[in-house]
């Protein structure tokens, strides 16, 4: 099954300053969304394949998306982070197979390697619904600079039938971090976690 | 007072379709937003314009990021608009700062583009949200460009700081079918038809 993509939006954040301090190399984030319809709105479906293919066709599509806006090579992504918000019609397992199964893969090409496990958060909304994306360094789940969340919404989605998937990647951790932990410095990436 | 920027995000929308037909080519929809020091907050100042100049080149900073970010042709671009969150330590009267250099900037770099910017404003919290009316870039009354996108920054604006927003749009409503004055049928002359 293929996705039906009735949009795509995309949002880049540069911060050249918090707390009165320059912050440079300015700290950059970028999400892409599609707003899709869902297949299986208002009616119970056991069998759920068609969103797991939806899964791996969004996970290439949004993952080099999200990495060609922030204009740098894969290798420099530092952290990614995946949500998908569904609309009325739909249940929560939709967003599960849409997001688990088969949506890492080409996400993890996308941004070159990406040892550790992609974050996600996952729910029901209706229009205008906001999702926080959990965001994680790629290769190393515990550098405690890089876990972050970024806000993104479609101002008119998703509407009752349709799902809302979300992929999110940086090239640095928050603006001033400072509080402890593992750092990238210290990351081995062979593991997933340190 | 130099413009201190704290943070900038762009948005764009590719619009395939809203149920109906989708066109050939799929509508793009921007906007940029600049988080910003209001250099006024906290107190009552009765001289504004000179940061009006301080933001002039600014504007056009923007607006050229924002063409860019649609990618990179001025002629695409047919519909604008412009915005202003003042935060809470501010007053309503500095957003009116943005409409010269938001307005002069795009209209300059849009090929002398003719009608008025079309604009809102308001006094918000972070995370506040506006709408940013948009029309068409040459003529006001052209129907299938009115428009509006929903922009805000997730944290911004704090109270002592601005959130200015200019908007872009390739064409008017992606199924536009209400009539009225056509983009083709305008003679372009006086910014309103």
């Amino acid at each position: 099954m293929r996705a039906k993509i009735r949009k795509i939006v995309v949002i880049v954040e540069d911060t050249m300053e918090e707390m009165g301090r320059e912050i440079s190399p300015p700290t950059r984030r970028a999400a892409a969304l599609a707003v899709i319809a869902n297949p299986f709105a208002d009616r119970y479906q056991e069998n759920l394949e068609g969103l797991m293919q939806i899964g791996e066709e969004l996970g290439e599509l949004l993952g080099d998306k999200a990495v060609a806006a922030l204009d740098v090579d894969p290798s420099v992504i530092e952290s990614y982070g995946k949500a998908a918000i569904v609309g009325e019609g739909g249940e929560l397992e939709h967003a599960a197979a849409i997001l688990h199964p088969r949506m890492g893969k080409p996400l993890r090409q996308a941004v070159q390697k990406g040892a550790a496990l992609v974050p996600s958060s996952k729910k029901m909304g209706g229009i205008g619904t906001a999702i926080d994306v959990p965001l994680g360094h790629k290769d190393a789940a515990y550098v405690r600079s890089h876990f972050d969340g970024m806000e993104v919404r479609v101002p008119d989605a998703p509407r009752r039938g349709e799902i809302v998937v979300a992929i999110a990647v940086t090239d640095s951790g928050r603006p001033l971090p400072r509080v402890g932990g593992l750092t990238t410095a210290e990351v081995k990436g062979e593991d997933g976690l340190r | 007072m130099a413009v201190e920027v704290r943070k900038l995000q762009t948005t764009v929308e590719e619009v395939f379709h809203e149920g109906g037909p989708p066109p050939a080519a799929p509508l793009l929809v921007g906007a940029v937003a600049a988080v910003i020091a209001n250099p006024f907050a906290g107190r009552y100042v009765e001289t504004l314009q000179p940061f009006m100049e301080e933001l002039k080149p600014f504007g056009l900073e923007l607006s050229q990021c924002l063409i860019a970010a649609l990618g990179g042709d001025a002629r695409r671009i047919s519909g604008f608009g412009k915005a202003a969150i003042v935060g809470g330590a501010g007053e309503l009267e500095h957003g009116a700062l943005w409409h010269v250099p938001g307005g002069y900037a795009m209209r300059e770099l849009l090929g002398d583009a003719k009608a008025i910017v079309p604009s809102a404003k308001k006094v918000g919290g972070p995370g506040a949200r506006v709408d940013v009316p948009i029309t068409h870039i040459n003529a006001s009354y052209v129907r299938g460009h009115f428009n509006a996108l929903e922009v805000g920054v997730p944290g911004a604006p704090q109270a002592d700081e601005l959130v200015l927003i200019l908007a872009m749009t390739t064409g008017g409503r992606i199924h536009d079918r209400m009539g009225g004055l056509r983009a083709e049928d305008i003679t372009g002359e006086d910014g309103l038809r």
